[in-house]
């Protein structure tokens, strides 16, 4: 079973139907026993960081989440949250390395990075990224984003290069919304669902 | 590259798709849902979805579509028309609406605009503005889904784009009013006029008859994203000619 964490702040309708597309099951829940017996947990989130961090840290889910040992995929804030903290002014579950920062965009380019960018792939052996290719197109709406470091596995520019999914060991993220993101966003589900825990 | 979005509009009342008739109520297109599915695979980028049923006795209206859209698309969509408050806005949301768009109630009251940017993120809050030129200068229309009390507002459009901003407008959809309906191209001074003072997607709306008005309004005015609905209801052009010559141009497209 598939858990999709209710933090309060997510849209999840959209995050289910997807998995409903792909024939999987999934519940939302901020249940932790449902979330640690979970063979999946789904960490959506749209919206501010420190918000996002209040409600889990009120649903006592901090710890839980640290300790899941199944894969785990953040979408958009939710992927932000994983890193150690925000620039918009939150300690985040510090899982990954790393801050979360404003995208500085040179030139004139309009922000929120609204609309289809493109991946680039850095680590193209990894199960989340099996059939997926540099130059497909996945649909992004953010104003912050995770500078390129050691765990990113992808990467999108705009103005500016940042992580467009990252992994450490079971804890993954896509700052996109595969949910949203055509064949190529369904596909990047189906690998984190059939993927082999590790 | 940052792709430029190509937008089908679709009219939507009672839960079917509908095109104005003028002066003779709306004529039924088609099924929500298989006119949603058309579209996608049609490549478009997004859809918007715009809610003209009238709530004449206060009601809220029916809205169960939302949902069915939600889990039907893979790629996102906006709900436009009869949102006027932040329990509107978290219903539609709820629903899994990606975007909502909201026009005439900002203009009443646009201190809304700080409220939902702030409970739900600004990247789902797009404002709507219907724009004509007059003597020379650009100004606000209210109403405008009614003939009989559509009115001329005193806001000077290039003043209102920079309020909306300020307030947490996430992308701003730009109608032309003068060009509606005819099909002769997209008001291309204008929208360069509101494209350099907006920091924020501009999507604009109004006049696409062919596809060299979608090249035209990408390479001269540098939207993000232009929206149609007759065009593409009447099968005048298809999203897939227009991307296909939008390439060749070398404006940036998802294929």
């Amino acid at each position: 079973m598939i858990a999709i964490l209710d933090s309060g702040v997510a849209n999840l309708t959209s995050v289910q139907a997807a998995l409903d597309r792909l024939g999987a099951q999934s519940i939302i829940t901020d249940d932790p026993k449902v979330l640690q017996n979970a063979n999946r947990v789904i960490l959506p989130g749209v919206g501010a960081a420190e918000a996002a961090m209040t409600s889990l840290k009120k649903k006592g889910l901090v710890e839980v989440i640290r300790a899941l040992t199944c894969p785990v995929l953040g979408i958009c804030l939710g992927m932000q949250l994983l890193f150690d903290r925000s620039e918009e002014g939150a300690e985040c579950l510090g899982i990954i390395d790393g801050e979360v920062r404003q995208l500085r965009v040179l030139g004139d380019l309009p922000l929120p990075h609204m609309g289809w960018n493109q991946l680039e792939v850095l680590d193209a052996a990894h199960p989340l990224l099996n059939g997926i290719k540099t130059g497909d197109f996945v649909y992004y709406v953010h104003s912050f984003a995770a500078p390129v470091a050691g765990n990113t596995i992808a990467q999108t520019t705009y103005g500016t290069a940042f992580t467009a999914m990252v992994a450490k060991g079971n804890f993954m993220g896509c700052q996109f919304h595969p949910e949203r993101s055509g064949e190529t966003g369904s596909r990047i589900l189906k690998n984190f669902i059939e993927m082999e825990n590790a | 590259m940052l792709a430029k979005r190509i937008i089908p509009c679709l009219d939507v009342k009672a839960g079917v798709v509908v095109k104005g008739v003028q002066f003779r109520g709306h004529e039924v297109v088609g099924d929500i849902l298989e006119l949603a599915a058309r579209y996608r695979d049609e490549g478009a980028d997004e859809l918007v979805f715009y809610d003209i049923t009238a709530s004449s006795d206060g009601r809220s209206v029916d809205r169960s579509w939302i949902k069915r859209i939600a889990n039907l698309l893979d790629i996102p969509f906006c709900v436009a028309g009869g949102l006027r408050t932040a329990d509107d806005v978290r219903a539609t949301l709820a629903q899994g609406a990606d975007k909502i768009s909201i026009n005439s109630p900002a203009l009443e009251n646009p201190a809304l605009i700080d409220a939902l940017s702030r409970e739900f993120g600004k990247q789902c809050i797009v404002v709507g503005i219907d724009s004509r030129e007059e003597d020379g200068d650009y100004y606000v229309y209210q109403y405008t889904g009614d003939d009989k009390r559509t009115v001329a507002t005193k806001r000077r459009t290039l003043d209102w784009v920079r309020e909306i901003v300020e307030r947490g407008a996430g992308e701003i959809v730009l109608n032309c009013m003068n060009q509606d309906g005819v099909r002769r191209g997209y008001d291309i001074a204008q929208l360069a006029a509101v494209r350099a003072i907006a920091p924020v997607p501009l999507i604009a709306s109004g006049g696409a008859g062919a596809i060299e008005h979608f090249t035209e309004v990408f390479q001269k005015a540098n939207v993000d994203g232009a929206l149609a609905a007759s065009i593409f209801h009447k099968k005048i052009v298809a999203i897939q000619d227009i991307k296909t010559t939008l390439a060749q141009q070398g404006i940036p497209v998802r294929k």
